[in-house]
């Protein structure tokens, strides 16, 4: 097996996976109808790439393992999604910045994997990149509305933007896992594609009068090392109870 | 600017060729956030290929006090309605 591709499919699939459920766990409290539904889209879309993401790790691992185990069975320093998206849901300011940064390194990664080495994935890509491509669309509106908004909301976003950009820098510190993806032609490389999110994030955050972190800023690291804030084991025991609880239980 | 989002009438075409029909209403700020929230409210389904939304405040409706006088006169004049010409069965969506 290809320890190095697995890892890098659990982390796709990761990453998607702690983010639905953060959005999942919003349903029934969007501020608005229109925001709840727009969220558990979102949280939906996110749990069918989940799932072709695991499936393929699953296939690849050899060892009997589905999505569903993958998902349900490992334990959290075996969860390889990065930092960001276990931030908590914390107010609307927080979950749209999150949910834009996500959105737009997640667009441009979907976009250069298209072109990847591994068929299987290219294909996975492009069947995300209509969902992801909306998704960018609408947390980017949202970040210009409530950025350039009122006083409240302005303040609230610039908050939320200074607090979550620590998180974003992990996305682009590719290790050895990333390197050797790089080198087979199966990821794209990490220059270009920070590029592009920072130009993109700069002009939305320009549009919505919102101030950019300085360059250079701290950013943290270690989600997809697996090392996790202490907040990921709970949103794990409450999303794996049931599988651990009734080992096996299907629909 | 009033704290609540103004409402917006939407409507979906659900294939070429057919018009676009009234399908609801929704709140939002502005006007495209108001076909986003379309886009998430009515047709995650494949119901669409084409959405239009209109503020409702813009429609201007007839009012149900007027109906006498508008609609009934027609009703009892069978010549304006065209119901005497037999429909060729190669018309279809008449």
């Amino acid at each position: 097996m290809d320890a190095q591709k697995f890892d890098y499919l659990l982390r796709q699939g990761d990453n998607a996976l702690i983010l639905s459920q953060q959005l999942s766990q919003l349903c029934g409290k969007g501020p608005a109808l229109e925001e709840d539904m727009a969220l558990t889209n979102v949280a939906l879309d996110l749990l069918g790439q989940t799932r072709m993401w695991l499936s393929y790790a699953g296939e690849l691992e050899g060892q009997g393992r589905d999505e569903d185990q993958l998902a349900y069975l490992r334990d959290v320093r075996a969860f390889r999604n990065c930092l960001l998206v276990e931030q908590p849901n914390g107010d609307y300011a927080q979950v749209m910045v999150r949910q834009f940064l996500f959105d737009t390194w997640h667009y441009f990664l979907m976009r250069g994997l298209l072109s990847s080495s591994d068929r299987r994935i290219a294909e996975i890509a492009e069947k995300s990149l209509k969902e992801v491509t909306y998704h960018l669309r609408r947390s980017g509106d949202l970040v210009v509305r409530l950025g350039d908004g009122t006083e409240l909301s302005h303040a609230k976003m610039q908050a939320a933007v200074d607090e979550l950009w620590t998180w974003s820098g992990e996305l682009f510190v590719y290790d050895e896992t990333d390197q050797a993806m790089v080198a087979q032609g199966v990821a794209p490389a990490a220059e270009p594609l920070h590029a592009a999110f920072l130009q993109h994030v700069a002009e939305v955050f320009e549009e919505a009068t919102l101030r950019m972190p300085a360059a250079g800023a701290y950013m943290q690291r270690g989600g997809k090392q697996g090392r996790h804030g202490e907040r990921l084991g709970y949103l794990l025991a409450e999303m794996q109870f049931l599988q651990r609880a009734y080992p096996g239980v299907a629909w | 600017m009033s704290k609540e989002w103004p409402l917006w009438e939407v409507f979906i075409r659900s294939q070429h060729g057919l018009a676009h029909k009234h399908v609801g209403s929704l709140h939002a700020p502005d006007a495209a956030m108001a076909v986003n929230n379309a886009r998430d409210v009515y047709t995650r389904r494949n119901e669409g290929v084409s959405i239009w939304v209109v503020k409702a405040a813009d429609i201007v409706a007839s009012s149900p006090g007027d109906k006498d006088a508008l609609f009934e006169p027609s009703n009892s004049k069978v010549y304006r309605h065209p119901t005497f010409f037999p429909m060729p069965e190669e018309v279809k969506n008449l």
